[in-house]
């Protein structure tokens, strides 16, 4: 079996390992660094369950080999909150408005979205929609979500909205 | 879903890759972007003994011009060529195309040349490609021969390229055509960034008069490989391309259309997508060309 | 808000969901996540066969790799284990987790390997070397029922497993006297909801304490019994984890069979035996397809429109197993005539197997394409009359006055005002302005199309189906539960007996609660108990968690709160029934005394000589309750109550339909949805819009489809399409308010929101596209590549 040593740095920390070439990079962070916060839901690169921000580019990491990423700098879900307690403008706004149920898909959208915002303060819902476009989600319908990463937007831009009344659902 | 065990090497010059991919003898596998690659390799459908990742390989990156022609090399990431100006400026239906290509995602990773050598007969860079006459450099450690992109793509997953060769780079040659430009691209897929059921590419040149200098018109996704409708080429060159000429052209190609049956669309219907699809894309590349727009 | 939401405390109020936060931060636990030392892997070796003898298998090879531990193959497991039970009387369809002699479709699991890495277990399987002989087979469900047939299983004799008629009330005679009769086929081809997450279980035996733990991605009423009969072991040898997080199952997570071979391998191993399905795993050997439909209907009506009785045909091919899913044809006769004054009924469901992979419980439990076809038919009708779509169903919809009301079938439906939900939707649609828009669209040469359905979402789960399809199944009891304490400090526990997938469950419990005791949801800890801890439950199926959970929860509550008021009313030295309860403390008299909260839970921990003599220290309470309407047994002709509660849902959708390419595009999305009272609007309309999607994917691009050897061709998500955030649209809900008589807060259930009701909307849709061209679809999946061919047909006719 083919081991390699890699040094890269995960959510700002350096890590090292030494790891076999077919491992994966979502396995080597989930299994290896116990990161188990990014998912595998097909292995094959289409629900976009394990996206990773990969030198700040967002990456489906179950089409990354651990050996590839020797160098580089990985961000996962558990880098996105400020600290310990707290949580992002991002997360937070996905609590606000639920924009998720069963979690699974979670991680990668957040890491989409949070790819988005960063080059595109102010995406319209046809951004929105496509930069999640390559993220499947089974639970949500993708309206909460489009609607959490646009009021993320808008708090991040300092607008400090509140969340939405929903008046269009009322009796 | 886990790949077979193999070896991995990692490369930093084209030399030493072309080294290794002799070495492995057949058995090894270049992994460029891997959006293509990794799935067979997780399916075990790709059994490698060895993978030589060409991601380091400096030489393999970047667009530049060469004389009238521009040079993508082969490990140019998606996204990058999208962004690029060159290409947006020199390559206008590349740029199309690319913005057809998967997600940002698979984008990111990539690579113009995985596309080219993975053959995928629904694939846009391919497409684009063979609308331009692209002509694709082929590596070896015996040296490098070019082939003409017409003769690079086989069958389905099947290239012009040798066990122990690399593609390193794809010539773009520019049109000696002066005039207005016009690109169309077309595309039907199921959802958004699926592979298309079928897909049309057209660049094309109107001379002064609004008469077509030259026009290349290239369908995918319906049959095994990439085609150029030569047919239609030669109907329309030298006309004004308004609907009706357009329209005729075509129909000239409609049953000559090789086309695959799959659990997504019949051959028939294939072959119906492709024919309007064709039309669009020439009526496009024509509307552009009119208004003066690159 | 509806006023009938008004009046609560919190009930029905924006919140954050619980479960959110740890999700956010990825730190959700999936099975997957959970890591026990000396964990081993399984991987399969599956059949490339859809029927054959398994000769023999040769695993040297295979056991010599290093970091091997074991090959289990079927004839060693068979003679360990019980089989795995059926809904049906089918005793001679017997079921195990790895072929038993035979193998029955392509990707049954024939042999496990065991070894220290799922990349070293894949590496071994790939070293078995199974010897096979080819055995006869059948694919499609007709041909299955044919007498030369091959049977599936040959000890059973045919392929049909269950097969009746039901006739409620006169239909010949209505069909005889009404004036018009239509007959029509709709087809549903097999799709799934296919969870993002696979199924996986982690299981660990400690010879200890002769205990199997279970950590699993489960969704399954009496699993652990099920698990622990299979092994044969007592159900209190088996604790079964439900705190796990389930990555999404809507249905079908009862990976029974991947249970009980990890439990069978942990005790052989004495190690922890983790088997996570991959993706491949999951499609094809996974048994957890969908429904697979052939509906042959009559419809009786007269001039105006009403439809009088109805026949219908129901042949659903299981594949090559029965586990659960063949109820599937049972539980929409709690719905059969939807939202209608469809006064007799006859309907004939058969039940078949062919060489295909298993199906399992999806979302609705049939329900979604028995209203597919229902609605098929009302557009027809409406149609040949040259009806008002919308006017048709207005005649036909049970009214507001005639509530609760019963349909043939025995089962009564509880609340609602079908009228007005559709009024609603069809405001918010503003209506005028979409047929003009659908007009427009035509006049420009376009398809276009608006889509309508009224459809019923039957909730609570009284699963009266289960002794009406297997009369030597008894069952009656289909209850839930719920624990409440307080403890020492104050603080407010509640314990749930089962598993989550999204619904929300914690926020519905902790909102219940402290809606009762009149305390910040918030501060209120959900727990999921394990098996052991746990009091019965029927796990989070048929819409029942809001109605039954949510009852079980109110109802241990409302004991506590009961305590409470017995502490104060003892030491304030007054009768309970004067004492005034506000949010946790109590007060009598005038000028009033009060006991606070943390006085009142001092006394019950602590102050045993101040505690109401008889009254049990501390403060606790567990309330099991029965569904409404349950505890009978289906009657001679089969009539019963089945679910207790009724939501309804209305959609109105707009679609164009590309004329060449045959792509769908739904360009607006509305929807009228009555669930009674919402206890979380946000979870509710998050699911609706979720089942939604569901229902996008199973109209227009999901479909498990098969060649006639058998072969799966839709074994990945290269093929099998899951819509994105590109093919599903903005959707607007509109919410109406009939609560329910039966439940605590007047909720219904809503899990399956959505999913019933947008399939038979896209129909209509697409059919309304057509109508100009004289075309019409009654099958789903309508692909690009199916409505490419029907378009077709025109341009050759032309």
């Amino acid at each position: 079996m083919s081991q390699h040593r890699i040094d890269l740095t995960v959510n700002g920390k350096t890590r090292s390992a030494t790891v076999p070439a077919r491992l994966t990079l979502v396995d080597f962070l989930r299994e290896t660094l116990n990161l188990t916060g990014t998912h595998t839901g097909c292995e094959h690169g289409v629900c976009g369950a394990c996206t990773v921000l990969l030198d700040g580019e967002p990456v489906r990491s179950c089409l990354l080999f651990a050996v590839q990423a020797d160098g580089a700098q990985i961000a996962t879900v558990e880098g996105l909150a400020p600290d310990a307690e707290g949580l992002s403008v991002l997360q937070d706004s996905f609590c606000e408005l639920h924009a998720l149920q069963c979690g699974f898909c979670t991680s990668g959208m957040l890491m989409a979205a949070h790819a988005l915002l960063t080059r595109d303060p102010d995406p319209s819902e046809e951004k929105i929609r496509e930069a999640i476009g390559g993220n499947l989600c089974r639970c949500t319908g993708y309206k909460q979500i489009v609607e959490a990463i646009a009021l993320a937007a808008r708090r991040l831009k300092g607008a400090n909205e509140p969340a939405p009344e929903r008046g269009g659902h009322g009796g | 879903m886990k790949a077979v065990d193999f070896d991995y090497r990692r490369p930093t010059s084209l030399a030493e890759t072309c080294a290794l991919l002799s070495e492995g003898g057949g058995d090894a596998k270049i992994i460029a972007g891997g959006q293509t690659l990794v799935p067979l390799l997780a399916m075990r459908l790709a059994r490698p003994t060895l993978l030589i990742d060409i991601n380091r390989v400096a030489e393999l990156q970047g667009v530049t011009e060469s004389g009238e022609a521009v040079e993508i090399r082969a490990c140019t990431r998606q996204a990058r060529a999208l962004a690029d100006p060159m290409v947006r400026a020199k390559l206008p239906l590349l740029a199309k195309a690319l913005s057809f290509v998967g997600h940002e995602q698979t984008r990111n990773r990539g690579t113009i040349g995985g596309s080219l050598a993975n053959a995928d007969p629904a694939a846009e860079i391919g497409l684009a490609a063979l609308a331009l006459d692209a002509e694709m450099s082929l590596c070896s450690a015996k040296g490098a021969r070019s082939v003409p992109v017409g003769q690079f793509f086989v069958s389905p997953m099947e290239t012009a390229l040798a066990p122990e060769e690399c593609l390193s780079t794809v010539r773009f040659p520019a049109w000696r055509e002066t005039g207005r430009i016009g690109t169309g691209f077309q595309e039907t897929s199921i959802r958004r960034s699926d592979f298309a059921l079928a897909a049309a590419a057209v660049h094309l040149v109107l001379d002064k008069s609004g008469l077509c200098a030259r026009i290349a018109v290239s369908l995918g996704g319906a049959g095994a490989k990439p085609v150029r409708l030569t047919a239609v080429e030669r109907a329309l060159s030298g006309g004004r391309l308004d609907d009706r000429e357009i329209t005729d052209a075509t129909a000239l190609a409609h049953d000559g259309i090789e086309a695959m049956s799959d659990i997504h669309a019949s051959a028939a219907h294939r072959r119906r997508i492709a024919g309007v699809l064709v039309a669009r894309a020439i009526a496009e590349a024509r509307d552009q060309a009119v208004a003066g727009r690159i | 808000m509806a006023a009938e939401q008004e009046g609560f405390r919190y009930i029905g109020r924006r919140r954050r969901p619980k479960e959110d936060r740890r999700f956010v931060a990825g730190s959700g636990r999936y099975v997957a996540d959970i890591v026990l030392p000396g964990m081993l892997h399984v991987a399969l070796v599956t059949s490339p066969h859809p029927a054959a003898r398994v000769v023999a298998i040769d695993a040297a090879a295979a056991l010599r790799l290093p970091g091997v531990r074991t090959v289990l193959t079927g004839d060693a497991l068979a003679g360990a284990i019980e089989p795995m039970m059926s809904g049906l009387d089918i005793p001679k369809m017997r079921r195990y987790p790895l072929a038993h002699g035979v193998v029955r479709y392509v990707g049954e699991w024939v042999a496990a390997v065991v070894a220290e890495s799922r990349a070293l277990a894949e590496d071994a399987a790939e070293l078995i070397a199974v010897e096979y002989a080819d055995l006869p087979y059948v694919v499609d469900p007709e041909a299955a029922l044919r007498p030369d047939a091959p049977p599936v299983h040959p000890d059973h004799g045919s392929n049909l497993m269950f097969r009746r008629q039901f006739v409620w009330g006169p239909v010949e005679r209505d069909f005889s006297t009404a004036p018009h009769k239509i007959v029509y086929r709709a087809r549903w081809h097999r799709s799934a909801t296919v969870p993002i997450e696979t199924f996986g279980v982690l299981a660990q035996w400690n010879p200890a304490a002769q205990l199997l733990d279970v950590w699993a991605s489960i969704q399954m009423p009496k699993y652990p019994d099920q698990l622990a009969h299979a092994l044969r072991l007592p159900g209190n040898a088996v604790r079964v984890h439900f705190d796990v997080d389930v990555g999404g199952s809507y249905g079908v997570k009862r990976g029974l069979k991947h249970s009980i071979l990890a439990g069978h391998l942990a005790r052989q191993l004495s190690a922890p035996v983790r088997l996570i399905e991959d993706r491949l795993d999951n499609m094809r050997g996974g048994d957890a397809q969908g429904p697979d439909r052939i509906f042959d209907v009559e419809m009786a009506f007269d001039g105006d429109g009403i439809v009088h009785a109805m026949k219908m045909r129901a042949l659903d091919d299981v594949g090559a197993y029965a586990g659960r899913a063949p109820l599937q044809l049972g539980k929409p006769i709690g719905a059969i005539v939807g939202p209608y004054r469809i006064k007799s009924v006859q309907y004939e469901p058969i039940s078949v197997t062919t060489n295909k992979t298993p199906e399992e419980a999806v979302r609705g439990f049939g329900q979604s394409p028995t209203n597919y076809a229902i609605e098929i038919g009302m557009d027809i009708i409406a149609g040949k009359l040259g009806l008002d779509r919308i006017e048709l169903r207005r005649r036909n919809l049970i009214r507001k006055d005639e509530f609760p009301y019963t349909i043939p079938s025995g089962s009564t439906y509880d609340s609602g005002d079908y009228h007005a939900v559709l009024a609603k939707v069809l405001d918010a649609s503003g209506w005028d302005a979409l047929v003009k828009r659908r007009d427009t669209a035509r006049a420009q040469g376009r398809l276009a199309g608006i889509g309508i359905s009224c459809c019923l979402e039957p909730s609570g789960g009284n699963s009266t189906f289960e002794p009406l399809f297997n009369s030597k199944n008894e069952t009656t009891t289909w209850m839930e539960s719920c624990q409440v304490k307080v403890d020492l400090t104050g603080a407010i526990v509640a314990s749930m007996a089962t598993s989550s997938s999204g619904q929300g469950h914690e926020t519905l419990v902790a909102t219940v609660v402290g809606e009762i005791l009149e305390r910040d949801p918030d501060t209120i800890r959900v727990v999921h108990a394990d098996s052991l801890g746990a009091l019965p439950s029927n796990s989070p199926v048929g819409s029942r968690m809001a109605i039954m959970l949510g009852g079980a929860a109110a109802g241990a509550a409302k004991k506590l709160k009961t305590q409470l008021v017995s502490i104060a009313a003892h030491n304030l030295g007054v009768a309970p029934e004067v004492c005034r309860y506000a949010e946790g403390s109590v007060s009598a008299g005038s000028p009033a005394k009060t006991l606070s909260w943390a006085q009142l839970v001092d006394i019950a921990h602590r102050k045993f000589h101040l505690l109401p003599p008889g009254q049990e220290p501390g403060l606790q309470a567990a309330h099991v309750w029965e569904v409404p309407g349950g505890g009978a047994l289906p009657g001679p002709d089969g009539r019963v109550q089945m679910y207790p509660c009724y939501a309804f849902e209305s959609h109105v959708v707009y679609a164009e339909l590309d004329r060449v390419t045959g792509q769908v595009a739904l360009r607006a999305y509305f929807v009228g949805h009555d669930c009674g009272v919402m206890i979380n609007p946000d979870i509710v309309h998050g699911m609706t819009y979720g089942g939604i999607a569901h229902g996008i994917g199973a109209a227009l691009y999901e479909r498990f489809e098969y060649d006639g050897n058998g072969q799966l061709l839709s074994g990945s998500f290269m093929d099998y399409l899951i819509p994105s955030s590109h093919e599903v649209p903005d959707i607007t809900i509109v919410d109406h308010c009939t609560p329910s008589p039966l439940t605590t807060f007047g909720q219904k259930g809503s899990g399956e929101a959505g999913y019933l009701g947008a399939p038979a909307a896209i129909a209509s849709a697409v059919n309304d596209a057509l109508a100009p061209l004289g075309l019409h679809i009654a099958a789903v999946p309508m692909t690009v590549g199916v409505l490419g061919d029907l378009l077709a047909t025109k341009d050759r006719a032309k």
